[in-house]
């Protein structure tokens, strides 16, 4: 008669050593190297899911849909530009690179935000032409890099993005491998063909704030303060970012949480320095509001922006407009499941896909590969873009109505309240169905 | 000849003047009075003229420039021809930190010293400093050459790509990456162009020795580890 089976419990993981830790000692081990990776934090964080909207009721009334205008235009740089941008949607797209992005990519970058008259931004490799011709707003970054950064180029951008940080690693400067180093992108660079590149992450001729209203300065000086010019930083000390690029002049404010993407960079970088994009709102609000600066000098919000109730609840917080970049990609087809098989083969499935950095994208997106850009159809990406963006205006208006507003900058924290109470707390709005603004009331 | 007095005009109008200027101009020497530090003066310019500035000067002087010939009469502050394309920005005085930072093209001259940072991230400049230089200078350079009649300080040419750096003083330290060469006949003569460019014609070549990069940090190897 054989033995009796042995009674055994079910074979428990630890929550302190789940699948994903494991593995990533088990590569760590094997390699000797970190971990790299596109995207941005996808740990879960509070983010603006934790806000609803209250609505019209008795003492507040809606707008009719479809037919009271509810205007949506945003206007950048009124601060000093002489020729401020217009835009016809608060939505952006963010800084991504030739090099981080195929050409096919950016080109339908251009396109789908040209269409819908909004701004694209250039990244951390200078501008090319296509991207100039296909972008009717085309915002130049000024990176601690500057590769190929020139005045010709200076002068034919329409605003100018000093980039002092982003969300998926404040203090952290570009990384784009070897792989992807091609021989255009290597040329755009100076820099040799297939070596691993990573770029500064301080810049080489200003330290500081004292330092930066001078380097605006010459910027300025140098477009005979025609463009806008923007600070972007990652957010992480918003309150005084915010109030120290004012003072040092800037026209635009553009601060980055960190589910921000990132074409690649650390893991560990990704999801633990910075913080996340709800908590940097309110202080860089603040600090606007304390300067007298709110609405004069804009703020635009991006990490994590995937639809228009994320837009509604950026800009009732306080912000002019938001940026997109993940996002977008996605609209493209990045993370497509029609490409399974193909994500399989990378060793990831379609929804899950981040090693943009290896230059391997099925989607033809994140990638230097002729044979793999060429799959991204520039028209028809362009056109998913532009009706993303469409939509993502449609509901940041309908919600707009939704709450009274005829214009969507109308909205404003008192039409918010938050399901839990860190949201409460990090928004500073009261938790749903109290008076309780944690943080600001004793309980 | 163009003379702007900044005591009397602002800095503004002196660039704004200098952004007008046309291909051919006739107006191919400009005097700048009364620099006084500022900040910004001859930046942007594109145009094939000569601007003689008579005084110290701020940050930036002659940041981007094209084309132009500028002589600084004077000390020069932080980023002095930083990210020049072509031209020439001769400082007859010292220049602060981050001299021809990321600049692409055209000559920088610095008679006196340099401080730190100088040729950092340069992208195909050349650079002559007849003075010395201070610490991180030529940090990740890329591209062109910087060449330096007295000493330069710590970590010079960390992170380098594939400038080249001649000096004929002491090094303090080389940083990561950065290397001696030895100097070929062609690394001689194009140092020998690089003084004529200048106006050096009596330096002894064989007093300088060659600066590079290794290329072992090219490719992330966990070997090297101990350099990042």
């Amino acid at each position: 008669m054989a033995a009796p089976k042995p009674i055994r419990t079910e074979p428990r993981f630890s929550a302190t050593f789940d699948r994903y830790t494991i593995s990533e000692i088990q590569r760590a081990a094997a390699t000797g190297i970190y971990d790299i990776r596109g995207g941005g934090a996808k740990r879960r964080v509070p983010h603006f899911d934790d806000l609803l909207f209250l609505g019209a009721s008795i003492s507040r009334y809606p707008l009719e849909g479809y037919r009271e205008k509810c205007g949506t235009d945003v206007v950048l740089g009124s601060r000093f530009a002489k020729k401020p941008i217009h835009l016809k949607t608060p939505v952006t797209i963010a800084g991504m690179s030739f090099g981080a992005l195929s050409s096919t990519a950016k080109e339908a970058l251009g396109r789908g935000a040209s269409a819908v008259g909004t701004s694209t931004t250039t990244g951390d490799g200078g501008m090319t032409n296509e991207e100039r011709a296909h972008s009717s707003l085309l915002v130049y970054q000024y990176l601690p890099s500057r590769y190929g950064m020139n005045p010709d180029d200076l002068r034919r951008a329409d605003a100018i993005e000093i980039v002092v940080g982003q969300g998926a690693k404040p203090g952290g400067g570009g990384m784009l491998l070897g792989q992807k180093i091609s021989r255009r992108v290597a040329e755009m660079r100076t820099l040799p063909e297939g070596i691993d590149q990573r770029s500064a992450s301080r810049h080489p001729d200003w330290t500081g704030p004292d330092d930066l209203e001078i380097k605006i300065e010459e910027l300025r000086e140098i477009t005979d303060w025609e463009k806008p010019i923007y600070v972007k930083v990652g957010a992480s000390r918003p309150y005084y970012d915010t109030a120290l690029a004012v003072k040092a002049g800037a026209d635009v404010v553009v601060i980055d949480g960190m589910q921000g993407g990132t074409a690649a960079t650390q893991e560990v970088f990704i999801e633990n320095v910075g913080i996340p994009t709800l908590a940097a709102v309110r202080p860089a609000v603040e600090a606007l509001q304390e300067l007298g600066m709110h609405r004069k000098v804009q703020l635009i919000i991006s990490g994590g922006i995937r639809n228009g109730a994320d837009v509604a609840k950026a800009l009732a917080l306080g912000a002019d407009a938001v940026a997109i970049g993940t996002a977008a990609l996605i609209a493209l087809g990045d993370n497509n499941p029609a490409l399974e098989s193909e994500y399989n083969k990378l060793g990831t499935t379609a929804g899950a896909y981040d090693d943009w950095h290896e230059g391997l994208d099925p989607a033809g997106i994140t990638t230097q590969d002729p044979e793999l850009a060429k799959r991204l159809d520039p028209v028809v990406a362009g056109r998913r873009l532009a009706n993303f963006l469409s939509v993502l205006t449609l509901e940041t208006q309908t919600i707009a109505r939704a709450c009274g507003k005829n214009h969507v900058h109308n909205l404003e924290p008192e039409d918010l309240v938050a399901l839990t109470v860190e949201a409460a707390a990090i928004a500073r709005v009261p938790l749903v169905g109290t008076n309780w603004t944690p943080g600001r009331d004793r309980y | 000849m163009p003379v702007i007095d900044l005591e009397r005009q602002t800095v503004r109008e002196l660039n704004a003047a200098l952004h007008r200027l046309v291909p051919d101009t006739n107006e191919t020497l400009w005097e700048v009075s009364n620099s006084n530090g500022k900040h910004a003066i001859g930046t942007g310019v594109d145009a094939p003229i000569e601007i003689d500035i008579n005084g110290h000067v701020g940050y930036y002087c002659g940041g981007m420039n094209k084309q132009a010939s500028i002589r600084i009469h004077g000390n020069a502050g932080t980023g002095v021809a930083e990210n020049m394309m072509s031209g020439v920005v001769h400082v007859m005085g010292d220049a602060s930190q981050s001299a021809g930072a990321t600049g692409h093209g055209g000559l920088l001259i610095v008679d006196g010293d340099a401080a730190a940072r100088c040729g950092i991230s340069m992208k195909g400049i050349d650079i002559i400093v007849k003075g010395s230089i201070g610490a991180m200078s030529a940090f990740m350079a890329q591209a062109g050459n910087l060449v330096v009649f007295g000493d330069a300080g710590e970590a010079l040419g960390d992170s380098i790509y594939e400038a080249t750096i001649f000096v004929r003083g002491k090094v303090k330290s080389l940083g990561a990456d950065c290397i001696e060469k030895p100097m070929a006949k062609e690394d001689k003569a194009r140092l020998a162009a690089l003084l004529h460019r200048a106006g050096v014609e009596d330096a002894n070549l064989d007093e300088f020795r060659m600066y590079g990069s290794a290329r072992r940090l090219y490719n992330f190897h966990i070997d090297n580890i101990a350099s990042y």
